[in-house]
């Protein structure tokens, strides 16, 4: 039923129709209409943040571990210039956000009226779609379809720029089920003689294996089941990418860990030498992949994306599967259970004694010491001491988020969320305020640097005012270890400016903003502090000083293929050549 | 070869090239996008190819459906046969866009673009500009004793050779439209 209201009350129905329980923002001249709602309802929680980079990986963060879009709302100009960052992050790893953006009054656009600014062209290359809204009757209908775009085929960001005159005005509300049907409508199901080549292809493989990513998380629940369903089915080993971390349990018995740059040594082996490869939801990024015309020579690849371009965009592919992982797994596990459900039972058994072989050089090993905490005994006590908790994590970027992905370990999917794509830092922090809105009553952690978590630091404030109890487990090394670690091997060892000078004093800083610090820097106290942690009722800042100078291993470095790898107690020296370096 | 029309989000192209995608051969394709025609959708496409490195060698947009807003945007553009179906891969993932196609391998198609030619001159350059116009069928849309303006349609490249031949006899300007251009009728 059409209802008169203003652009303001429209945008808050709106949000209320699409099942919007939070939303994370700032307020400013040009939302104020919107904002006045927001005061008169109390259906929708509205999360200040405090600066608007936050509220979108917050946003992130919320749509990340619950599956649901997230929202976020900010006014024009510099509020939405510094959404940017966040656009971006979602718009790479695929994570559904509603971004509502104030504007100047439609007659004042093109005037470089106060607090004016391009929304709609900044944005356009960092959203799946976005929207100027002049016409307050078309309102409603622009909304709905923001959340159909955002959540339709691969997932993603999207934008409506609202001018204040649009907000002021009234005009005609339509329900989300009044509103257009839009003709986007990406395909879900997968063409059946394509799953059924691959079907036939697993049938025959000596050396299968599963390379899952973001999409299975993305594509829902269900795909994990499936996943799991189809892994113990055919006894295949599985990896997944960084995004894809939590599809498939890491207890489970064919998990080979993550594969990549940073990788496990097995999974990164497993993916060279197979002659099948099944790519679910990933899509060969060039973290994965290290050298293109040396990636897996050998194999047979398989593709199963829900995004079109994204089929040999980088790898050409033998069978390519567009659909949602979910509705074609369902598919494959149909046909290939009706052919027979068969494997190559004695082929797989000599490929896992292969793959056991590659698992006793215990790629994660380290030199471990009883007078400084190494960054990764850090974590795998972390890891013992919060298992058995509803846990989510969280991570900034750079070593400590390679090592939280190496020595934490996830059973279900969509409790896992960091920047795998743009490599944000300062996306972990505000991430985990976004997490802790959607699951009160969980153990929230965000695996951080100290460099990283001073990026969006501001929060603190955030976490605060909502009695959030997030734990800041910030790995404190006082360098920008990842730089640090690439100046070491590629850049003549030239330490520039990757050194944290200037750090605050984490325990102070905590107190200054009515939260808890605890600072750790001997082995021997860790377990006491990581529970003290955990048991203490709010925010805690967890300053934890470990080793500066520790690399991230495995790796393999920049222009070699995955069987090069470096493993930790390899000499480093002259393993990168120089050409190497011209690559990130 | 079938008609390639590419629905939204549909999957009847890229994973089905039949091509070696390697192949390091520049080709040119003519595509044909059909859009909404609504705010900003130009900048989308051309965003599009800026954004991710691809070629324009041609562009022209107009709405050709008044009451459905829809727009044909015919884009001549270049790359390796992988490029090519990344290009309409990714126009195929762009909101607004309703259908791709690729006239190029699509079957027969007529390719036509209007130019319009300043020319001044006296005498026998004049006589030998209006000579010629003839011979390529191109129209006099405005004269002056100084000068004419000719309206030529054609292809590309029967309105290059046209150029070259006016080079010498007095060109002053030239207006091109770009490359409008249709699949030819089913036989």
């Amino acid at each position: 039923m059409a209802r008169q209201m203003t652009g303001a009350k429209m945008v808050v129905q709106a949000l209320r129709d699409q099942g919007v329980d939070t939303i994370f923002g700032y307020p400013g001249g040009a939302v104020l209409p919107i904002y006045d709602e927001i005061f008169q309802q109390n259906d929708i929680r509205h999360i200040l943040v405090r600066h608007e980079q936050g509220a979108v990986h917050a946003a992130e963060g919320y749509a990340r571990s619950t599956g649901k879009p997230g929202v976020v709302l900010v006014t024009s100009g510099p509020g939405a210039t510094n959404a940017v960052t966040g656009l971006t992050d979602a718009l790479m790893d695929s994570i559904p956000i509603v971004v509502l953006t104030g504007q100047v009054p439609t007659f004042m656009i093109g005037t470089d009226g106060f607090q004016e600014a391009d929304t709609i062209g900044i944005t356009r290359p960092c959203t799946k779609h976005n929207w100027l809204v002049k016409d307050t009757d078309k309102l409603a209908d622009v909304l709905h379809q923001a959340f159909h775009v955002a959540k339709s085929g691969r997932p993603g960001p999207v934008l409506v720029d609202i001018p204040k005159d649009v907000q002021f005005a009234t005009g005609e509300y339509i329900a989300p089920k009044a509103a257009r049907v839009s003709h986007y409508q990406p395909q879900v199901k997968g063409a059946i003689e394509a799953i059924t080549d691959l079907a036939a292809a697993m049938e025959k493989a000596e050396r299968p294996i599963f390379y899952t990513g973001g999409g299975v998380i993305n594509s829902g629940p269900e795909a994990s089941r499936l996943l799991r369903e189809l892994v113990s089915a055919t006894g295949f080993p599985i990896t997944s990418t960084l995004m894809g971390l939590g599809a498939y349990p890491a207890s489970g018995a064919a998990w080979l860990g993550m594969l990549g740059m940073h990788g496990l040594y097995e999974a990164n082996m497993a993916m060279h030498d197979c002659d099948l490869m099944i790519n679910i939801g990933a899509r060969f990024d060039d973290r994965i992949t290290g050298r293109l015309d040396a990636f897996s020579p050998g194999s047979r690849k398989a593709h199963i994306d829900i995004d079109p371009s994204s089929i040999n965009k980088v790898i050409p592919v033998d069978i390519p599967i567009i659909g949602d992982v979910a509705h074609v797994l369902a598919d494959l596990l149909e046909v290939w259970k009706k052919r027979g459900g068969n494997t190559r039972k004695e082929a797989l058994s000599k490929w896992w004694t292969q793959i056991d072989a590659w698992r006793k050089i215990d790629c994660l090993s380290y030199a471990n010491s009883d007078k400084l905490i190494k960054p990764q005994y850090a974590l795998q006590r972390l890891e013992a001491l919060t298992k058995g908790h509803d846990r989510y994590i969280c991570t900034e970027v750079g070593q400590h988020q390679m090592w939280a992905a190496q020595y934490l370990t996830f059973e279900d999917p969509n409790r896992w969320m960091t920047s795998g794509g743009l490599g944000t830092m300062g996306y972990g922090f505000p991430a985990s305020i976004g997490v802790q809105m959607a699951h009160p009553d969980a153990l929230v952690i965000n695996v951080a640097g100290e460099a990283s978590w001073l990026m969006n630091m501001q929060e603190m404030g955030t976490a605060m005012q909502y009695r959030l109890p997030v734990k800041q487990f910030i790995l404190n090394n006082e360098r920008l270890g990842m730089v640090r670690q690439w100046q070491q091997l590629l850049h003549g060892e030239r330490y520039s400016q990757s050194w944290s000078e200037s750090l605050p004093d984490f325990v102070k800083l905590a107190e200054a903003f009515g939260a808890k610090g605890i600072i750790c820097k001997d082995p021997a106290d860790l377990d006491d502090a990581i529970m003290e942690m955990i048991n203490h009722d709010g925010p805690v800042i967890f300053d934890c000083l470990v080793e500066k100078h520790e690399n991230c291993f495995p790796m393999i470095p920049s222009g070699k293929p995955h069987n090069e790898m470096l493993l930790g107690n390899a000499s480093t020296k002259d393993a990168i050549q120089a050409g190497g370096a011209v690559l990130v | 070869m079938s008609a390639l029309k590419i629905n939204k989000g549909a999957m009847s192209h890229s994973a089905y090239e039949l091509r070696d995608p390697n192949l390091n051969v520049i080709e040119k394709h003519t595509l044909a996008v059909i859009v909404d025609n609504e705010a900003g959708v130009l900048a989308r496409v051309i965003g599009l190819f800026s954004g991710r490195g691809y070629n324009i060698e041609s562009l022209t947009v107009a709405e050709i459906d008044h009451t459905g807003h829809r727009s044909r945007i015919t884009v001549v553009t270049t790359g390796t046969p992988a490029v090519i179906v990344q290009i309409k891969a990714q126009l195929g993932r762009i909101v607004p866009v309703h259908e791709v196609h690729d006239l190029t391998v699509e079957g027969p198609s007529v390719e036509r673009e209007l130019a319009l030619f300043k020319v001044a001159g006296q005498g026998d350059q004049r006589v030998e500009a209006l000579r010629l116009a003839d011979i390529f069928r191109a129209n006099v849309v405005d004269s002056t004793l100084q000068s004419f303006v000719f309206e030529i349609t054609g292809t590309p490249e029967k309105i290059d050779a046209f150029a070259e031949l006016m080079r010498p006899l007095g060109l002053e300007e030239v207006a091109r439209t770009g490359v409008a251009a249709l699949a030819r009728g089913r036989k």
